[in-house]
């Protein structure tokens, strides 16, 4: 197969773009989760914080295509908040009746605006590594190289990256030029600098925003983007089973009577 | 039952004067009402109903999803992202259809076990069996198409490797490929065709589940004793006693299928198929969805064979593992159809079962690597590949020449009805009974 394709630079490291040793990394931290097992469900406030460090850090540069301003109804927000939330953006819309475009305030149903024109003035502005789209980073983040029954948390992996830049290299550690050691990230090292320090963010609900939490929000927050209607699909999985259980008893019944004189 | 001209329905009704000038109604009541079905079946012979069931969900759920989905590389992904997030219960029919396919293979597998341990495959049901191994091919043609559409990763390099593979044929290989991208790479062109084709394949299947169940209702259905029916004292209407029985099995199998659908709905799926295909960017593991790494094994395990290289070796080792199918019954020399009666041959069943298991497992791993047991599992592939073709085309043979089954019972009835079973008393008897009262 390798043969086949001819993926002699398999190496190629997807979200960076840098060509890095495919060496693996640490596992992630596993963390505790309210949205984690059949029961889980997202915690609004957490999703809310998480939202909030999203815009006020990560939307520099990571852009949120799939996301419009009225999908934040899924984390909490009422109609009115979305609708003066999204105000506070300039959308560039057009063309107008001369051919031009034309900037003019959000609406709830505009999607996240993104913070570069192109691929190409974003690498331009990150060193010639792509900041990726947000919206899937979660499902998407499971390296092959952790054990396979943790292969599904994107979540831990994310908080993982977040918090994992305060270990130091090893002194056999070469840091490629540009790139910053992240013992989590595939290859261990990573092109994004460390994005969070404590108290970048002031909560409007007052909470500590040190990087552990502002991880833990952001990534609760992530998790929510690549999945918005997962609370939707565990309650109506629930009526489903339960139905479907029903079902089984009556026809497990019916076909005990139909047969009983067949024995 | 009573033997019914057209159905139910007074003299003059509707459903008569329908039926004498299209007989929808006394066909229904010939072959799904009265069919004499062998009356010793057990739950294995629900998957077949089973299949039938996800062929019309994934049907269903295809047409609605087709409805939102764009075939153009530049919209594809993000229209299956539009599905899941704002097409209304949009996430629900993609879980349904994404699993569906899984689902659909692992019915498949288990309602082909059953077709090798009881010997369904036997005269005079060989071209039963065959259009069941057509039915196969063409699924695996249309899940492999049907996992190109949302342009992932994965998407895209697995439409690249698999259609590599007609590169392996000599002199037109490379012509075969271009012909089948519709230009030099795997690009809009094939995506468009592979949507197109995606359509079109489950209506041929529909096609050839219709003949295989003409096939089947020639000589009616195998049982898990392998012997004819006699008589109707072997034999119960397909309606209410199978209708019932599948009705129930469905329900549990619904269970099943609704827990992944709605509580873990990408465990089958790849973590690389969230990130949108990138022709510039290789993933690190290239690898099909799981009911093909038997056959991924296959094809990675050959090596150079005298003149022929190992990938043109790799792909007629894995087409002829399903080819090999067509020919198995008269591979089976063995007259004796079930597994119960052939003491021996079960073993190597369950052998085979357990190789299928190892190839799989191999075929999700890369060839160089160390497994487990300490060899390099391109080494356990080429075990695991010799052992299956050593199955079919050496042992099958032999072992119908060698193996002295056990007593054939004289009769269905005989060997499962309680009035019988004080005279009966054979072995297959006992298992017979014990089957019964699980019912």
């Amino acid at each position: 197969m390798i043969r086949l394709v001819g993926v002699a630079v398999a190496a190629t490291v997807v979200f960076s773009g840098a060509a890095l040793a495919a060496e693996g990394g640490k596992p992630p931290k596993i963390q505790d989760w309210s949205f984690q097992g059949l029961f889980g469900e997202f915690d609004n406030q957490e999703l809310q914080r998480g939202y909030q460090v999203y815009q006020d850090v990560c939307a520099a540069c990571h852009s949120l295509k799939y996301i419009a301003f009225r999908h934040l109804e899924g984390i909490g927000l009422n109609e009115e908040q979305i609708k003066a939330l999204a105000a506070t953006f300039q959308i560039t819309d057009g063309p107008d009746e001369f051919g031009d475009s034309f900037e003019r305030p959000g609406l709830p149903s505009d999607f996240f605006p993104s913070p570069f024109p192109n691929d190409e003035a974003a690498r331009a502005a990150n060193g010639g590594a792509l900041p990726p789209d947000m919206s899937l980073i979660v499902p998407a983040f499971s390296p092959r190289w952790v054990p396979y029954e943790q292969r599904h948390h994107g979540a831990d992996y994310v908080y993982s990256i977040l918090t994992g830049y305060d270990e130091e290299p090893a002194a056999d550690v070469e840091l490629q030029a540009g790139l910053n050691y992240n013992p989590f990230f595939r290859g261990s090292q990573i092109g994004m600098p460390n994005p969070l320090f404590d108290d970048m963010v002031e909560y409007v609900d007052g909470t500590p925003a040190t990087v552990s939490q502002m991880s833990r929000d952001v990534s609760a927050f992530l998790t929510w983007v690549s999945d918005p209607h997962a609370t939707e699909r565990k309650q109506l999985g629930f009526r489903v089973m339960i139905f479907l259980l029903f079902l089984t008893g009556i026809f497990y019944a019916v076909k005990r009577k139909v047969w009983a004189d067949q024995h | 039952m009573s033997a019914g001209s057209p159905a139910a329905g007074k003299p003059g009704g509707f459903v008569n004067w329908v039926d004498s000038r299209l007989p929808v109604f006394s066909y229904l009541q010939k072959e799904y009402g009265e069919y004499p079905a062998p009356r010793n079946f057990n739950y294995w012979w629900n998957f077949g109903a089973l299949a039938m069931f996800i062929l019309v969900t994934m049907i269903a759920t295809g047409l609605l999803l087709a409805m939102q989905y764009t075939a153009n590389t530049e919209m594809a992904f993000d229209s299956v992202q539009r599905i899941m997030r704002d097409v209304n219960f949009g996430w629900l029919l993609r879980f349904l259809h994404m699993n569906g396919a899984s689902f659909f293979f692992l019915v498949i597998y288990i309602h082909m076990g059953r077709g090798l341990y009881y010997g369904s495959y036997k005269a005079p049901r060989e071209l039963l069996w065959m259009l069941g191994v057509v039915i196969l091919l063409l699924m695996m043609a249309t899940a492999f198409m049907g996992y190109v559409l949302p342009w992932g990763q994965l998407s895209f390099w697995g439409a690249t490797v698999i259609t590599n593979l007609f590169s392996a044929i000599p002199l037109v290989g490379d012509g075969i490929v271009t012909w089948l991208w519709g230009g030099f790479t795997v690009d809009n062109p094939t995506l468009n065709r592979f949507f197109t084709l995606h359509f079109l394949l489950p209506f041929l299947i529909v096609g050839v589940v219709v003949l295989h169940v003409i096939a089947l209702h020639v000589h009616g259905s195998n049982n898990p004793l392998g012997i004819d029916p006699k008589g109707p004292q072997d034999t119960v209407p397909f309606h209410p006693y199978y209708t019932m029985k599948d009705s129930f099995g469905l329900c549990v199998f619904l269970l099943v299928y609704a827990g992944f659908v709605f509580f873990a709905p990408n465990w089958f799926g790849e973590p690389e198929n969230f990130v949108p295909a990138d022709p510039l960017v290789t993933p690190l593991e290239i690898l099909p969805e799981w009911y093909f790494l038997p056959f991924f094994a296959i094809l990675r395990s050959v090596p150079d064979i005298l003149f022929i290289d190992a990938k043109l070796a790799g792909v007629l080792a894995m087409f002829g593992s399903i080819f090999v199918l067509f020919l198995l019954p008269w591979l089976d020399t063995s007259k004796v159809r079930s597994c119960r009666f052939r003491p021996t041959y079960k073993w190597f069943f369950w052998i085979l079962v357990l190789d299928m298991i190892l190839l799989g497992y191999v075929g999700g791993n890369q060839p160089d690597d160390l497994s487990p047991l300490g060899v390099r599992f391109i080494v356990l592939g080429q075990i695991g590949t010799l052992y299956y073709f050593f199955h079919f085309l050496i042992l099958l043979p032999l072992l119908g020449k060698i193996e002295r089954p056990r007593p054939l019972p004289a009769s269905i009835s005989e060997a499962v009805l309680p009035a019988n079973r004080a005279g009966g008393g054979a072995p297959a008897g006992a298992t017979a009974q014990r089957m019964e009262k699980a019912r």
